[in-house]
């Protein structure tokens, strides 16, 4: 089957983020067909398309916003989840860069089904051109009725404001980013009461990711039905996959979820380079399972990926060649992880540092064989008693190597140096954190 | 009402009243220039009126645009322009990576060090960039020209690595290319920069 994309077929085209170009290709007629409708049956029919959230979980979204509490009598709030910080995820960049119309829709659309008249757009901070690029498409919207009073003389209001984060990968956690929106540290709160319940200044309020919006316009112009069959049952719709690390051609490529990792991998984005071999994936950001070459065959979709072991969370796929150190390799996530704990709980807070410390010591060489019962102690110490799932997130990278590498581990630990010293590495080793 | 029969809730001293580190300040106390001052009433319309608090991340970005950095004067004024305590704008500025409490250089070079551009020599161009400037991760040259950071992934991973300087963007930098960096940017300011590719128009 052909397939043409639906999400980026005109990124590479010059002006394709402006209006004027959205509107030759039937920009804002699924805003159009949306207000035809009642809010019920917008949400009826994202619900039978069968699209899932883009952000991590796969979470499906009209039952999202049909948990969006309809009677409360607070306003209702979409917070759209641009905060884009999962290491090897850039999908979300490249759609408000190049397609800005798209994500400005899908907002106005979330908001007319689940009854809210405010879109914040939560950005993270380092998009700030990505944020002018956005910024001014909203103006566009507004000056022709797309957003605003009455749109499109439809008595339906409208608001799309963008809100600049500041640095903090936990404010991509769907409640952290409430709190910071609501101008606190991007910690999260407990669950329940949910975001649809509690949300934004206590008001219901659906957290939606960028790309999971941008997918609301095309299900009202194709219909529920012919969405949910491009791709493998449960698992519909396009899908954007980022491709990083040791391939020729790093990426964004789009695909129904029916496509393989290795069609991703090998055809898509060239394979690895010349004279170098596969010898691990990280199928969905940072957070996930390692799959391994044998598993080239998994197909790319949530459940797909989940059979084989990992999961597709946010489609970030870091490709790695023969020459990766997996210790080292689990230290460099690791100070991410550190890095990043948000220090709201102990395990999580304490743990991070501690772990990253450990392989810090194995990977310079002066580790123990006593270091990896205590990695695994520590990590299962962190597993599953945090209050967010970075906690589970942040042992990963380190039980799954482990797991699959323990003979490097103990490789650095009997002979004193890393085993796999490869020339795109720092000569002094990363001299700057102690 | 108090617990506690010789405390005085509510009226007396509370830490998080507390006033900020005096000697953090600096010169004279700081306001909005008019044009801030004009932006920042904008911002805060975006927010319902009982929540203006909302408005503190854009509302330090002004400052650290204003005055290259956040001062304690700083947090108190924006503290008083949003109705909540000064500890609260430094519990703020404190958690997020974005803001400076310390002076910064001019340029300040924002390599990425996560895993992709790792796996593209990130670690290498650091190396570069700080034999090249003679100062280590953290710190800003003599000159005060450039302040060199190690951040985490920008969300730009396919252009790896990529270096983010002040607001904008350089990317697919090779170790060779990082000193070359720093000639073209104290010969041609922002302009020596690569910029998004994904912009495929030429301004
Ligand atoms: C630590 C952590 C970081 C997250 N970061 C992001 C993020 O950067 N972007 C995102 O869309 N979702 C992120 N999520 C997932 C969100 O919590 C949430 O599930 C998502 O925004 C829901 O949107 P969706 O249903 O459209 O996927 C993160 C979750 C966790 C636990
Ligand atoms: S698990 Fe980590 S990031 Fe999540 S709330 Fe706890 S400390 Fe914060
Ligand atoms: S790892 Fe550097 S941008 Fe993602």
């Amino acid at each position: 089957m052909s397939f043409e994309p639906l999400l980026t077929k005109h990124v590479r085209e010059p002006n394709s983020f402006t209006l004027d170009f959205y509107l030759q290709h039937e920009g804002y007629d699924g805003l159009r067909k949306a207000l035809a409708m009642k809010p019920e049956e917008v949400i009826d029919l994202v619900k039978a398309s069968g699209l899932r959230g883009r952000g991590g979980a796969g979470f499906p979204t009209g039952m999202k916003w049909q948990f969006v509490d309809k009677k409360s009598p607070n306003p209702k709030y979409i917070a759209c989840n641009a905060d884009e910080s999962e290491p090897g995820t850039f999908k979300d960049h490249l759609l408000m860069e190049r397609n800005p119309h798209l994500l400005i829709e899908g907002c106005a659309i979330g908001c007319y089904a689940i009854g809210a008249k405010i879109a914040y757009i939560y950005i993270r901070g380092e998009f700030f051109h990505v944020q002018q690029v956005l910024e001014r498409a909203i103006d566009e919207a507004y000056a022709r009725g797309f957003l605003g009073k009455n749109v499109l003389g439809s008595g339906f209001d409208c608001d799309v404001y963008v809100h600049r984060g500041a640095g903090a990968y936990e404010a991509g956690e769907e409640t952290a980013l409430l709190e910071s929106l609501e101008g606190k540290r991007a910690q999260p709160r407990n669950k329940p009461p949910f975001p649809a319940v509690v949300g934004l200044y206590g008001c219901p309020t659906a957290v939606n990711n960028v790309e999971t919006l941008a997918n609301v316009p095309i299900i009202l112009m194709k219909g529920a039905e012919w969405y949910s069959k491009l791709g493998p049952e449960k698992n519909g719709g396009p899908k954007l996959f980022c491709i990083s690390g040791h391939v020729k051609r790093p990426g964004v490529y789009e695909a129904p979820m029916t496509v393989t990792l290795g069609e991703l991998i090998n055809e898509r984005a060239g394979g690895v380079r010349d004279g170098r071999t596969l010898k691990a994936v990280i199928p969905g950001g940072s957070s996930v399972p390692i799959l391994l070459p044998t598993q080239l065959d998994t197909q790319a979709s949530f459940d797909g990926v989940q059979k084989a072991g990992s999961l597709l969370g946010s489609a970030g796929i870091i490709v790695l060649d023969d020459t990766t150190c997996m210790v080292w390799l689990a230290e460099n996530l690791l100070h991410f992880y550190r890095h990043e704990s948000c220090g709201k709980c102990t395990p999580c807070r304490e743990g991070t540092d501690w772990l990253y410390k450990i392989l810090r010591k194995i990977e310079r060489g002066a580790g123990q064989m006593s270091d990896l019962d205590l990695l695994t102690s520590v990590a299962n110490n962190i597993a599953g008693k945090t209050l967010c799932a970075f906690g589970d997130a942040a042992v990963t990278p380190v039980l799954t190597t482990l797991k699959h590498f323990r003979h490097e581990y103990e490789a650095h630990i009997k002979e004193g140096h890393c085993t796999l010293p490869a020339d795109w590495r720092a000569r002094q080793g990363v001299a700057t954190h102690p | 009402m108090s617990f506690h029969p010789k405390m005085t809730y509510g009226a007396a001293f509370h830490k998080s009243a507390r006033d900020l580190d005096p000697d953090r300040d600096q010169g004279p106390p700081f306001e909005y220039t008019a044009e801030n001052r004009a932006r920042f009433d904008r911002i805060v319309q975006r927010y319902p009126d009982a929540q203006r608090r909302s408005a503190v991340l854009p509302a330090l970005y002004l400052v650290q645009y204003q005055q290259g950095h956040i001062t304690a004067s700083a947090m108190r004024y924006v503290a008083g322009l949003l109705g909540i305590t000064p500890a609260d704008v430094e519990d703020v500025v404190s958690f997020y990576s974005m803001f400076y409490t310390k002076p910064v250089g001019r340029f300040v070079l924002q390599v990425c060090r996560t895993l992709s551009c790792a796996l593209n020599g990130a670690e290498r161009v650091t190396e570069e960039l700080s034999a090249k400037l003679g100062i280590k991760p953290g710190e800003t040259d003599p000159s005060g020209t450039f302040t060199l950071i190690e951040v985490e992934c920008l969300g730009a991973c396919d252009r790896a690595p990529v270096v983010m300087v002040n607001d904008a963007w350089h990317e697919c930098l090779t170790p060779g290319d990082a000193a070359k960096l720093v000639d073209d940017l104290k010969a041609r300011g922002e302009a020596a920069l690569s910029g998004c590719h994904h912009v495929v128009e030429k301004k």
